[in-house]
């Protein structure tokens, strides 16, 4: 026995190392028709590690001290070594992490991922993606701009539309009548420690509820049903590690070359991810002339416009808002279809889920718009459509005739 | 189907309808932050005429060196508010009297490129009008009754506005000089372009490093790639 058994033997005596390292990697058995939409839940993983660490090293150097805050970012930008860097890296992958999150849903919707008996790690996503919004609304308040300021006022005082209890809500949610240093602060607080907690917990139990039921496939069928007599070994799996490892590497390094192409030649880009009205110290008495969400909060914005206040309440609206993420919990059970990829539904699926895509771009464009009498009417439509998607689902997914599912997978 | 027709229309009308809103025309700022000379004409304006008034906190003198400058240069010909170039661009203009005087508190203009752009600030510069109006005698055709008064009038010179009629209304059609500063305008225009071309710099002072790593970083990930996909394939090769 050489030198290294030895010691794995004595780790594995006490600690189930070499066990784990199989369940999920080596003996990890994931279907081997994989394609393109695949990539972006390691790279979701990716970019958690990469805003993990990146923050931590702002930390360094960041005060979280409504005198301070703006000045220190600028210090990270100038004085300190590769701050510039550091602070790019962070703020391109937190719009990139929408991007890779949002490709990964739509991944999910098509090839019906959410379908049983992958409900769980559905609604494990979901509320990662919750607690994704949640970080990314409380980091942009950190750089204390004008955006950041106004932005977070916005937001905080939909929640002083809750009927009766609204006014006292906001409050306690600011610390203080206004967005303030008491804001900042506690927004600090649960940026960098509580949400990056919540964030890592729910991604492990995505993992192993992943791990436990096995990937689902472009082709929506069960690879566990044809397993090998002998070794049980799905006949249609391959392990994770080398063969996924090997391909995830090829998937990183393009998106390492996108990620690079914005943080070095447009860490703006345009206005997008990084705001020009954010490089105006946050300013209380004066009122941005257009305040905008960053990008992917927008069509969740432009719901909350869509909806016309009721009762002189803004309520309705941020009803609708909270409604259009809570369908996303329903959804393995409002699909009834009896094939779950997207390659052997009919028609009318694909339609619905075109509209559902077109819908929620559109809503996007329109939130960062200033609402005029004619975005409104498009952002309407849009909601609506938006809401059908998922309201109608039960009713078009069982009407439909579907193509027949294939024994195993296909290319 | 003429409601749909009437739809298709908005659609096409939605982006005229969302950027018509009422925009001035902005010039295009020379910029080239690879330009030291320009760079340095620009640092010169910047703390001749704009530092009096306007901070640029996060800015160290001892910075300008990457302009080309030496320590002993900055220290004899740009230091005049502060005593070592380790500091930064601070002020002395205490705020509440900038308020009293001006109206409202000059800007620091650490980032003003950033938040502004080029455009704005290289037309703004180029603006300025006369008008008795207003307690400093200037305005501003970009900035409406702008606190500011016209820093540079010297170089420029005093500038007029011609009126056209549009409609019911007389607007500023453009600016006329009335009176000749110590300059040409043309002259005036490169200088502007030249202190914009700073504050555009000033805004990210390692934004070329940033793009000379980035080419050096894409190259890598390329060569990367090709090792990686060749990698992919030789152990899928397997696979069928």
């Amino acid at each position: 026995m050489s030198a290294l058994q030895k010691v794995m033997g004595w780790v594995d005596d006490r600690f189930p190392l070499t066990a784990t390292y199989k369940a999920h990697l080596s003996e990890y058995y994931a279907p081997k028709n994989f394609n393109f939409w695949y990539f972006f839940g390691s790279l979701a993983l990716l970019l958690l590690v990469l805003q993990i660490v990146t923050g931590i090293f702002l930390t360094m150097n960041y005060k979280p001290d409504a005198e301070l805050a703006f000045a220190s970012v600028e210090y990270i930008m100038r004085d300190v070594e590769w701050g510039w860097l550091i602070r790019y890296m962070h703020s391109t992958g937190a719009s990139l992490f929408f991007v890779v999150i949002y490709l990964h849903m739509f991944r999910g919707l098509m090839y019906g991922s959410y379908r049983k008996p992958r409900e769980l790690i559905w609604i494990f996503g979901v509320l990662i993606y919750l607690a994704l919004m949640a970080e990314a609304f409380l980091g942009y308040l950190l750089p204390w701009g004008q955006m950041s300021f106004w932005g977070a006022q916005v937001i905080v005082n939909l929640f002083a539309a809750v009927p009766f209890i609204g006014e006292d809500l906001s409050i306690w949610i600011r610390g203080d009548f206004v967005i303030s240093d008491a804001t900042l602060n506690r927004f600090f607080a649960f940026h960098v420690i509580a949400l990056p907690l919540v964030l890592l917990g729910l991604v492990v139990v995505h993992l192993v509820a992943l791990h436990e039921v096995g990937s689902n496939n472009p082709d929506g069928i069960e690879i566990k049903k044809h397993k090998d007599p002998v070794t049980h070994i799905p006949l249609d799996g391959i392990p994770f590690h080398p063969y996924y490892t090997v391909k995830d590497i090829v998937g990183v390094i393009v998106f390492l070359m996108v990620f690079s192409a914005i943080m070095f030649f447009g860490p703006e880009m345009g206005g997008y991810f990084l705001e020009a009205a954010n490089f105006i110290p946050a300013d209380p008495l004066k009122t941005p002339e257009h305040i905008a969400p960053l990008w992917y909060f927008t069509p969740f914005y432009a719901i909350l416009r869509a909806v016309p206040p009721m009762f002189g309440s803004q309520f309705p609206g941020v009803v609708a808002m909270g409604l259009s993420i809570v369908f996303l919990f329903f959804l393995p059970w409002l699909d009834r279809s009896k094939v779950k990829s997207i390659r052997y539904r009919g028609p009318i699926y694909k339609t619905m889920l075109a509209l559902f895509i077109v819908s929620f771009i559109g809503l996007g464009y329109l939130g960062l718009l200033p609402s005029t009498p004619i975005a409104t009417i498009f952002a309407q439509v849009f909601s609506v459509i938006y809401f059908l998607f998922f309201l109608l689902m039960p009713w078009y997914t069982s009407i439909e005739k579907t193509k027949p599912e294939p024994e195993r997978v296909t290319g | 189907m003429k409601r749909l027709k009437n739809f298709l229309l908005l659609l096409a009308a939605a982006p005229v309808v969302a950027f018509a809103s009422g925009a001035v025309h902005l010039d295009r700022a020379p910029v080239n932050v690879a330009d030291q000379d320009s760079l340095q004409r620009g640092a010169r304006i910047f703390v001749n005429y704009c530092l009096s008034c306007h901070s640029a906190a996060s800015m160290r003198y001892s910075r300008l060196q990457d302009l080309g400058l030496t320590e002993e240069q900055i220290k004899d010909n740009l230091l005049f508010a502060a005593e070592k170039p380790g500091e930064t661009m601070k002020v002395g203009m205490n705020k509440a009297d900038a308020k009293a005087w001006f109206g409202a508190t000059p800007p620091d203009l650490s980032v003003i490129a950033r938040s502004r752009g080029a455009d704005w600030l290289y037309t703004y510069l180029r603006s300025f009008y006369r008008d008795d109006s207003r307690a400093t005698g200037w305005n501003n055709t970009v900035f409406d009754k702008v606190g500011m008064p016209h820093v540079m009038w010297n170089l420029q010179g005093e500038m007029a506005p011609v009126y056209k009629k549009v409609g019911e209304h007389e607007v500023i059609d453009r600016l006329e000089l009335i009176k000749p500063g110590s300059v040409t305008l043309a002259e005036y225009d490169a200088m502007v372009g030249d202190l914009v071309n700073y504050l555009v710099w000033m805004g990210e002072p390692d934004q070329l490093k940033r793009k000379q790593l980035g080419i050096i970083v894409l190259a890598f990930l390329a060569f990367f790639f090709v090792v990686a996909y060749y990698l992919k394939k030789e152990f899928w090769k397997d696979i069928h």
